[in-house]
């Protein structure tokens, strides 16, 4: 365990823009689509079962965690015949870089899809070049 | 405990959440037993969990961001089948750094127990979470036998 959470902190120390940081145990790891644009990073992620109330998503210390706790009710004196899914709590981190407007983040939820919206700053969008003609 | 800077976190694991999270864990945690002959390899989608109760057979697809309308479930004899779509439009002017999630067409095969009843069933969408209800026929319902 203790080698595991060193790999995991070399890997946040190298770096990169949204790069996966931690994991915990039992905890789902979600899938995601992240995308760029010229104004800002897009992530979704699938998080069936959970509700707006039983989302968390915070900046810390450059970092983006996203935890979210699934709503389940599960009948009296039931017995799993199968299961893909083994946990009932999500879990992902991605380390941000600088020109992300961490403040200025936006999230939605809806039928278990997760869309955060992270712009950029004003003065590190791409700026188009003109090529002037003479 | 260690000053989490919002007040959700500390409600995120909070008694009754922990309790919920330690009754799934114990239910689905260690399913026994080999993977159906239909089963697919972990990661498909959707993800399925399926249990047992003394009257019905509930099958929980984890298929967020669906038209649950577009959804096809049928079931023949005791194999369930649900079919449907996905689309994921691409953002074509954007760059990809990582696509994880599902598009596109999924068809999955259940297999359930013998003694369900295919003209009982019914189906919710909740928060990307489709239940399949299917009743047991009543004569499978353990039944408890009296001695005089």
């Amino acid at each position: 365990m203790a080698t595991r959470t060193t790999e995991v902190a070399k890997q946040t120390a190298a770096g990169g823009s949204l790069q996966r940081a931690e994991q915990t145990a039992t905890a789902i790891r979600p899938p995601v689509d992240i995308y760029e644009d010229g104004d800002g990073i897009t992530l979704q992620a699938d998080l069936p079962g959970v509700s707006k109330d039983r989302l968390s998503i915070r900046v810390e210390s450059q970092s983006l965690i996203i935890e979210g706790q699934m709503q389940f009710a599960l009948p009296e004196q039931a017995e799993a015949l199968y299961a893909d899914v083994r946990s009932s709590v999500y879990r992902r981190t991605f380390a941000l870089s600088g020109e992300l407007e961490t403040d200025k983040i936006e999230a939605s939820l809806k039928d278990g899809v997760l869309t955060v919206r992270i712009p950029k700053r004003a003065e590190r969008r791409a700026r188009r070049i003109e090529i002037q003609a003479h | 405990m260690f000053g989490n800077p919002t007040a959700f976190s500390n409600s995120l694991f909070d008694e009754f959440w922990r309790l919920q999270q330690e009754m799934f864990e114990g239910l689905f945690g260690d399913v026994a037993g080999p993977g159906g002959i239909r089963s697919l390899p972990r990661g498909s989608f959707p993800a399925i969990n399926v249990i047992n109760t003394a009257d019905t057979v509930q099958v929980y697809l984890f298929a967020p961001g669906i038209d649950p309308k577009a959804l096809n479930i049928a079931v023949q004899q005791n194999l369930l089948t649900i079919e449907g779509k996905r689309p994921i439009p691409l953002e074509e002017k954007a760059t990809y750094y990582r696509q994880e999630r599902f598009g596109g067409e999924f068809r999955r095969v259940i297999s359930l127990p013998e003694d369900v009843d295919p003209e009982r069933i019914e189906a919710k969408y909740r928060e990307g979470i489709v239940q399949v209800i299917v009743q047991r026929q009543a004569s499978a319902k353990p039944r408890q036998i009296e001695i005089h």
